[in-house]
């Protein structure tokens, strides 16, 4: 007897139209825009930057040593050194990009890994998986995270693994919880009837239906990491300065909140609007990519 | 507004309970304003039933929640009046309204379950109940919630009071149910499908009560259902309605007598009929040397409850030494009531749940198969679900479903299988056209019409029907059961076909099986079944069936004292088995202790 072909289950291509109809959401175009403009300033921060981020400009402090408000010369005003926030912005969202879209991708891999597994194999080894998970959700994930950046020398990359390595466990709940429940649906019962092999079953008929959950938790995920980043740099254990991210600004200059406001205020914006344009991209590609949707948009 | 002057009662003497008139109820959607109910008219009387039948999406369970004030927050009422005695009930405050929610009008919905709070015991939600209308003690409450039990005929209702709603059985907590809302004396009772999630032995217990109880009190009763059988025992007149309007409004006789609207004689004719399906004279297929499926004592057992080393205490015995051939192309019906592990016979036979002692599927025993072994079984056995649309991949097209198992079996070229899916839609009575859709474009039963294509796609020997029919619309269910007989004599193809509905079973099975408790305890063909009923449970089975014809009215039935047994037993123990003795031509019937 011959073995069957078992055709490997090709990853989920997006639907023809996806991004047509994603256009044609107004809002979504708002986040796509606001992404856009984000990327585009990190990848061209030399070109676009009107002074080195880590130049201590003299004619970036006033004659009593305080920073500038923005004016014409610095858009976004100057920090506590004279340097020009607007070329910090830029060169930091290298690196809060880097955190939000890497550092929390591969979390959410991880966690989609562990959850789906131990969801869909139970058994001994989802025991084992699921009460690994909640070790670490039990265990400070700061005190983690210092502990891991100890370790290592703290770079960029290792900064955005320590993060991805702490962030992961609460989408592997999640996900382990939805995927027990979309096992006991009778379709995947029908999906046995027919002789469906497991893997098949796992990828054609369960993974797609997390695609809502992992992309609510995806979104949120971007501003939890970046604000983590930012923690670590605080702590000393994150970015090192001067290397700007985000984070750091804040941070390095929350003492002077009252002074010069616009030094958290921009970049606290600046974290917010990122998280926000990526969930409501999120939000809009749900709905797109739900066949039940159809027709509502 | 100006209609309902020129509406007055029809006896002119006594006015109506409640009488509605053009009532019209609308969905607000994106701006756009849509009837879902349309000029509504109807008269009820004190102490009358009045049955409001029509199939799913005709607006019965809609006009109910309009007089209960209970719609959804982009449904209202936008024409026309529902006046109880000289109310109009949706001009009512909301506030004045929930006074009146309860105490002047009462509802019971479908699932009890669902619609009593499982933290709470029957005796804090009833005597709650009680005290929000009533200013009365604690006490007081409480005696007059173990009366209203009392009526319903709940043994022990001392007890009751203490217990929560999943301690009790569906038939129970639906005279819960009841008991709540007779307790104030409602002028008028609306019943949701009250009986349709019930098995029909209970359905025929809580009809037989609610008349009863109309009886006593001269409680009006708006009785929303779907089954002419139901409405034919149990309404006094009767509002047939379709897509939102009232089709035919006549008195229960003269409609089954004389319908004078198409759609009503259409939907009569549909209802399956008991003593129908001896009509249809089909010869049994020969007893051939090799059945399709075998199963030789098969048991399946699960283990509940752990002691403190980890071990299970008790065994819930779901099919315990149940034994019965198919022959090639017949169709074998299994019935019995929820719980008798009928479906988890089909669940064995599907490979989906462990079982022990013989099952053999085309000549290979199920035990001990390979995972090579078992894909190859698929091929040969196939089930069609109740629920067409829980059973169906929502994020997949109904293309790709039926098209799934040739892929899972490596069958064919992706074309091929286009191909073969295509000719199936067009089988099945849709059109290939139709296969880039998504299952919730399509209405149930033409979903279950593509559970059916798919379950062919691989041409099995037998396809396992669990209730495949019993979440349809009658017309819509006599469409597909026709579907599943020409297929069969097309190909050939045996059913195992599984149903609480007697009348259903009665018109398409050749031979079947009445399951009590995990146990056969009557296996015959459909004439010895039908016609010499031997075992008692059987014979209960068979009364319980409602009869559509309001002439043939018969005395109620007496209620069972006790409920049904529990299939769970302590590890180590299990239930006797019934010994089936042969009455004479394969008519095999338990012995009854």
């Amino acid at each position: 007897m011959s073995e069957p072909v078992q055709t490997a289950p090709a990853p989920a291509a997006l639907p023809a139209g996806t991004l047509r109809r994603l256009m044609r959401r107004k809002l979504a175009l708002f986040g796509l825009a606001i992404i856009f403009l984000v990327v585009g300033g990190a990848v061209f921060a030399p070109w676009i930057a009107p002074y080195a981020p880590d130049d201590q400009l003299f004619e970036g402090l006033t004659l009593f040593g305080e920073p500038m408000p923005p004016s014409a010369a610095f858009l976004m005003g100057t920090d506590l050194l004279g340097r020009d926030l607007f070329s910090r912005m830029l060169y930091g969202a290298q690196t809060s990009l880097i955190i939000g879209v890497v550092a929390n991708g591969v979390a959410l891999v991880i966690g989609t890994l562990v959850g789906v597994l131990a969801g869909f194999l139970r058994g001994w080894i989802g025991a084992v998986l699921m009460r690994f998970t909640d070790l670490m959700m039990a265990f400070p994930a700061l005190l983690l995270a210092i502990c891991l950046a100890a370790i290592f020398q703290p770079s960029l990359w290792i900064v955005a693994m320590v993060i991805a390595l702490v962030n992961w466990v609460q989408t592997a709940r999640v996900v382990y919880t939805e995927t027990t429940s979309l096992a006991e649906r009778e379709f995947i019962a029908a999906e046995k009837t027919l002789g469906a092999s497991r893997a098949r079953i796992l990828f054609k008929h369960i993974l797609p239906h997390l695609i809502p959950t992992l992309i609510v938790w995806g979104t949120l995920g971007i501003s939890v990491t970046v604000l983590l980043e930012a923690t670590l740099s605080f702590l000393g254990v994150g970015v090192q300065p001067p290397t700007p991210s985000w984070g750091n600004i804040i941070f390095e200059n929350q003492t002077y909140f009252q002074a010069a406001p616009w030094l958290v205020f921009i970049p606290g914006a600046a974290i917010l609007l990122l998280a926000l344009a990526f969930n409501l991209v999120g939000d809009a590609l749900r709905d797109v990519l739900d066949p039940t949707q159809r027709g509502n948009d | 507004m100006s209609q309902s002057q020129t509406a007055t009662a029809p006896s002119g003497a006594t006015a109506p309970l409640l009488s509605v008139r053009d009532l019209t109820v609308s969905v607000r959607d994106r701006g756009v304003v849509r009837p879902l109910v349309a000029g509504l008219s109807f008269d009820l009387n004190a102490g009358e039933t009045l049955a409001i039948a029509g199939e799913s999406g005709s607006g019965k369970s809609i006009t109910s929640l309009a007089l209960m004030g209970l719609l959804p927050n982009n449904v209202s009422v936008t024409a026309g009046q529902a006046l109880l005695e000289g109310t109009d009930l949706p001009q009512l405050p909301e506030a004045q309204m929930r006074r009146w929610r309860g105490a002047r009008l009462a509802m019971i919905f479908q699932e009890p379950m669902t619609s009593l709070n499982p933290v709470h015991t029957i005796g804090s939600q009833m005597t709650e109940a009680i005290r929000a209308h009533e200013p009365v003690t604690a006490a007081a409450a409480r005696a007059a919630a173990i009366e209203a039990l009392r009526k319903v005929r709940i043994p022990e209702p001392d007890r009751r009071m203490k217990q929560y709603p999943h301690e009790l059985s569906g038939g129970m907590r639906q005279r819960v149910m009841i008991a709540m809302a007779l307790a104030l004396r409602p002028a008028l009772l609306i019943a949701d499908e009250p009986t349709t999630a019930l098995d029909v032995t209970v359905q025929r217990e809580v009809l037989d009560l609610l008349r009863a109880l109309q009886a006593e009190t001269g409680t009006a009763i708006i009785l929303i259902t779907h089954d002419m059988g139901v409405v034919a025992e149990s309404a006094d007149r009767v509002v047939v309605m379709r897509q939102g309007r009232m089709i035919e409004s006549a008195p229960v006789r003269d409609l089954f007598a004389a319908p004078q609207q198409d759609y009503t004689r259409k939907l009569l004719a549909a209802v399956p009929r008991l003593g129908a399906g001896a009509e249809r004279a089909k010869p049994l297929p020969p007893a051939a040397p090799a059945p399709v499926a075998r199963l030789v004592d098969a048991r399946v057992h699960f283990d509940i409850g752990a002691n403190f080393l980890g071990r299970p205490t008790h065994r819930v015995h779901a099919v315990e030494g149940v034994s019965f051939d198919i022959r090639p192309g017949e169709t074998f019906g299994l019935v019995g009531e929820s719980g008798c592990g009928k479906s988890t016979i089909a669940k064995a036979l599907a490979g989906l749940v462990p079982h022990r002692g013989h099952v053999e599927v085309d000549g290979k025993a199920l035990a001990g198969l390979t995972a090579q072994g078992k894909r190859d079984i698929c091929r040969d056995i196939q089930m069609v679900f109740q629920d067409p649309m829980a059973a169906l991949d929502p994020r997949m097209t109904v293309g790709e479903a039926v098209a799934e198992p040739l892929l899972i079996h490596g069958i064919g070229t992706a074309a091929e299988r286009r191909a073969r899916a295509a000719e199936l839609f067009e089988r099945v009575g849709l059109t290939p056209q139709q296969m880039t859709r998504y299952p919730h474009e399509f209405s149930g039963g033409q979903r279950q019409r593509i559970c059916v294509a798919r379950a062919l796609s691989l041409k099995p020997k037998l396809i396992i029907c669990d209730e495949s029919v019993s979440a349809l619309d009658v017309s819509v269910q006599a469409q597909v059961l026709d579907l599943l007989e020409e297929l069969q004599q097309e190909t050939g193809v045996s059913f195992l076909f599984i149903s609480h509905d007697m009348a259903v079973v009665e018109n398409v099975v050749d031979r079947l099986a009445v399951m009590y408790l995990g146990q056969i305890v009557e296996m015959g063909t459909r004439d010895q079944i039908f016609t010499n009923p031997q075992h008692g449970y059987t014979r209960r089975l068979l009364d319980a069936v409602p009869i559509p014809d309001p002439a043939r009215q018969r005395p109620p039935q007496p209620q069972r004292s006790t409920e049904i047994p529990s299939p769970i037993w302590p590890i180590g123990s299990s239930p006797e088995s019934v010994r089936l003795r042969d009455v004479g031509g394969g008519h095999l019937v338990a012995e009854e202790g």
